[in-house]
């Protein structure tokens, strides 16, 4: 069934995202956190071991689910690809990047949107980074950006991240004790296995069919006036903020927010750099595990350089910290990233300058 | 005929290409893509252009003829 050919059928189907990430929140899943790909990609690094900070050590099946779904509707429907040879380690150097971007900000685009419709205004000035970032990609496109072609391989090759994503799954399902998990913070909180991973199959395979990428729909806003992708993201953010009304979630305000800091030049920042990367990666986060699960290996090696950086960003300490009051124990934190996190900020913007604007052309 | 090789090219560069073909080209513009989604977007983009297409599937790839 082709979901593209129309706006109404790609709004359905992030509507149908929509529903499985108000699942995901009402089942356990951290606030404003239904569903991150950032975020539980840098939990599962953490759940094998590639970094030690214990408030995020879990292996999520959403980010499994998402692949496998991708994966199994894309051989059902033929478009299964094995393809590899774009430019691979500027692609894993990429990875890194969006995780170190989106670990400044503390969200993926995705959890971007999911905290717009929770009212978090931080996310708002966020998007004001991201826009700028897709907007630097854009002019680096037009000038003829390309990490070049890609071509086809043994079907094999394509099958690896979602063999592997397998493997860490049936480590879950068999309740393995190599994995770890946390016992307090973000990576305690979490939907039942089966929810997660279910749920993480039909986001997987319903982003597959519409293409949902929140980079990709505002790029192609800017770039062609073309509102097609921009349909799928209004309408997930639509039925959460429905949700959060409905459930008292809704607080407009930068404070009190769960899991957020309000360092607004850092939020702005860490955006920018999520949305120039995922630009010139050819689709954010999501996109890339959607491309990797249909038999990309560029995209694959993508997502290994986002594992990577995110263990990067915990074991150098460059992730921010949340904001979070006074209690009677502890004291009241401002929240953002220390000195080391804005020195690794402003080394990516120039990598990514280098990346975009020297030499990387269409041939 | 005006060719576009966007054979293995990730998004947006097939449509950027394609819609510079179009601009640049009186005549038809051969089109070669290699994935669903971006022969779709090729095939929308001509739609909304007021040009018809013809689109074959040529082994694992994808030709799309704009007049």
């Amino acid at each position: 069934m082709n979901l593209t050919d129309s706006k109404a059928k790609l709004a359905v189907g992030g509507a149908l995202c929509g529903v499985v990430a108000v699942l995901l929140a009402i089942f356990g899943n951290p606030g404003n956190m239904a569903i991150c790909i950032a975020c539980f990609i840098r939990d599962t690094a953490g759940a094998l071991g590639m970094h030690q900070a214990a408030v995020v050590q879990y292996a999520r099946p959403e980010i499994i689910g998402i692949v496998l779904g991708a994966f199994i509707i894309s051989v059902v429907t033929k478009e299964y690809r094995s393809t590899a040879g774009s430019s691979p380690m500027i692609r894993f150097v990429l990875g890194i990047i969006i995780m170190i971007g989106a670990l400044l900000f503390l969200g993926c685009p995705l959890r971007m949107v999911l905290r717009m419709a929770a009212g978090d205004l931080n996310a708002y000035v966020g998007l004001i980074g991201f826009v700028a970032g897709i907007a630097t990609g854009i002019v680096a496109l037009k000038q003829g950006f390309s990490l070049g072609r890609a071509h086809e391989t043994n079907k094999m090759n394509g099958a690896v991240l979602p063999v592997l994503m397998l493997g860490i799954l049936v480590m879950i399902l068999m309740g393995s004790s190599l994995l770890i998990a946390s016992e307090k913070g973000p990576g305690s909180m979490h939907a039942p296995v089966w929810l997660a991973l279910i749920g993480g199959i039909v986001f997987g395979a319903l982003a597959q069919k519409t293409r949902m990428c929140f980079a990709g729909s505002i790029r192609d806003i800017m770039l062609m006036k073309n509102f097609d992708l921009f349909s799928v993201i209004a309408a997930l953010f639509g039925v959460m903020l429905i949700y959060n009304i409905a459930t008292g979630n809704f607080h407009l305000s930068f404070s009190g927010q769960p899991v957020a800091h309000a360092q607004h030049l850092w939020n702005i920042l860490g955006m920018y750099i999520v949305g120039l990367a995922a630009t010139l990666a050819g689709g954010c986060p999501l996109r890339q595990l959607v491309l990797a699960g249909q038999g990309s290996s560029d995209a694959a090696v993508t997502v290994a350089g986002m594992f990577v950086g995110s263990a990067l960003c915990h074991n150098l300490k460059l992730a921010s910290a949340a904001a979070a009051a006074a209690t009677a124990e502890t004291e009241a934190v401002v929240g953002g990233p220390a000195i080391q996190g804005k020195i690794a900020g402003v080394i990516c913007i120039v990598v990514l300058l280098i990346i975009a604007f020297a030499g990387n052309k269409r041939k | 005929m005006k060719e576009v090789d966007a054979r293995g090219l990730s998004c947006p560069e097939p449509l950027m290409m394609t819609a510079d073909a179009l601009k640049n080209e009186k005549g038809p513009v051969k089109v070669l893509v290699s994935e669903v989604n971006q022969k779709m977007n090729v095939e929308k983009y001509a739609k909304s252009h007021g040009k018809t297409y013809k689109s074959r599937e040529i082994g694992s790839e994808f030709e799309i003829i704009i007049e």
